[in-house]
């Protein structure tokens, strides 16, 4: 068994698109599911009717399904309905509806956290819905729940794998490609790995820094 | 199309549940493992050992960093090149779910543990308990009680990755729904049910979980 390094190297050009392409997934999911999140906690801290019941269930079917259903149900089974999308846009819908779901949990919490009389005092001082959301509960709700959503974040970034399975060229898929059309198995897993480590340990490991400091992380679900 | 839609689905149930099995096979297993796995992690590195918890840092930290279905296809296709191992994708699914399982389970362990009253340790070295004692006498059962909640939250998480095998050929629920797809184009109605399938697992789990969560912070 020898070590290709040539290959390798050959190869080194692919795989930085593809660690473009995971980031880009990754981020574009984060920012969204961020959005979504928002606009959920916002309908959940004013107990807007119908609405509120329509994001709990919405959280409970999001998070209590797998992200590869999920996936292959927008990719596979929307088009017989009449909705095609490429990979890139599934896999950007299903990350946001699984991660605005895990988000809204987070801001949930956040804003429970919250004691009850921040919220009596800014009604009793006369500001509005939008002010009291934007300098009452936004900055409390924000720290605390500061270390959970980044914990998502990274969860998300790491979930950007499973979309390999409808082809979107992040850095799983293209291990696999280059596997399938070379055979340098044992380089590419190699490869990949490295990949793996120099991109998510440092953010796991910060992670983990920020969670013993606070002492408060609820990882993932 | 609704008569026939579950008229497919009765047909179907036989195979379908056959894949069923091997997706809560995996998942049943894995979480066993899990189970002990995590609790004697939790257990290792509350001894405070210096080397011992270098070595289970570093194990967390790779389950950490490198995702599941990275580890399935490192293992799938890592373990025949490195060991000449060549391990049915049944048993490496069972693999890789119980080790990351073990890592997530073993966290809530170490938390659940190291949130005792130190008081707790002390009194019972103080009555002259060993450690085995000291553990399964005084430490464990209160630990367990508080790790349970979160604990049955990465059960409903490792049942959802379960579903990552059919990626490396485990002929799982969602490989027999893709091979009626096949053949009857079904592709919603299928699809469809593997995600109730799914929810009514993992919610009444999750519920559960939050119920408890809530009985015994209050208490």
């Amino acid at each position: 068994m020898t070590f290709d390094y040539a290959f390798i190297l050959s190869t080194l050009p692919a795989f930085l698109k593809a660690v473009g392409v995971t980031l880009q997934v990754g981020l574009i999911a984060i920012g969204t599911s961020l959005l979504v999140a928002l606009l959920n906690a916002t309908i959940l801290v004013f107990r807007t009717p119908y609405l509120r019941k329509l994001v709990g269930l919405y959280v409970e079917l999001a998070r209590n399904t797998p992200l590869l259903i999920q996936l292959f149900f927008v990719y596979f089974a929307l088009p017989a309905v009449g909705i095609q999308v490429s990979g890139f846009t599934a896999a950007i819908i299903t990350m946001t509806f699984l991660g605005g779901a895990y988000l809204t949990e987070v801001l949930r919490a956040g804003v429970d956290a919250i004691p009850q009389a921040q919220l009596e005092s800014g009604r009793s001082i006369g500001l509005s819905h939008g002010q009291l959301l934007r300098y009452v509960i936004l900055p409390q709700a924000g720290i605390l729940s500061l270390p959970s959503l980044f914990a998502n974040f990274i969860f998300l970034l790491k979930e950007t794998t499973v979309v390999s399975a409808v082809a979107v060229p992040e850095i799983l898929y293209t291990t696999k490609s280059y596997i399938a059309l070379y055979y340098k198995t044992y380089e590419m897993l190699a490869v990949l790995t490295l990949i793996c480590v120099l991109l998510f340990l440092p953010l796991s490991l910060l992670l983990s820094r920020l969670e013993r400091r606070l002492q408060h992380g609820q990882f993932g679900s | 199309m609704a008569s026939s839609g579950l008229e497919l689905l009765w047909v179907s149930l036989p195979q379908l549940a056959r894949g069923a099995g091997q997706t809560l096979s995996i998942s049943f297993l894995s979480i066993a493992i899990s189970t002990v796995g995590g609790v004697l992690y939790g257990v290792l590195r509350t001894l405070n050992v210096t080397w011992l918890n270098a070595i289970l840092r570093v194990y967390l930290e790779l389950f950490r960093a490198i995702p599941v279905l990275v580890w399935l296809y490192l293992l799938f296709f890592g373990l025949p090149i490195f060991f000449g191992l060549s391990l049915p994708s049944f048993w490496c699914a069972v693999l890789v779910l119980s080790l990351w399982g073990a890592s997530e389970v073993g966290e809530v362990a170490r938390g659940a543990l190291h949130s005792l009253p130190r008081g707790q340790r002390e009194a019972g070295l103080s009555i002259g308990l060993n450690a085995a004692q000291l553990y399964g006498y005084v430490l464990l059962p209160q630990a367990l009680k508080r790790m349970t909640p979160p604990t049955i939250n990465v059960y409903t998480r490792i049942i959802k990755t379960s579903s990552l095998a059919v990626l490396i050929g485990v002929v799982d629920v969602i490989k027999v729904g893709q091979q009626i797809i096949e053949r009857t184009y079904e592709s919603v109605l299928i699809y469809g049910a593997l995600f109730l399938f799914f929810f009514f697992i993992c919610y009444p789990l999750s519920a559960a979980s939050r119920v408890l969560e809530r009985r015994w912070t209050q208490a």
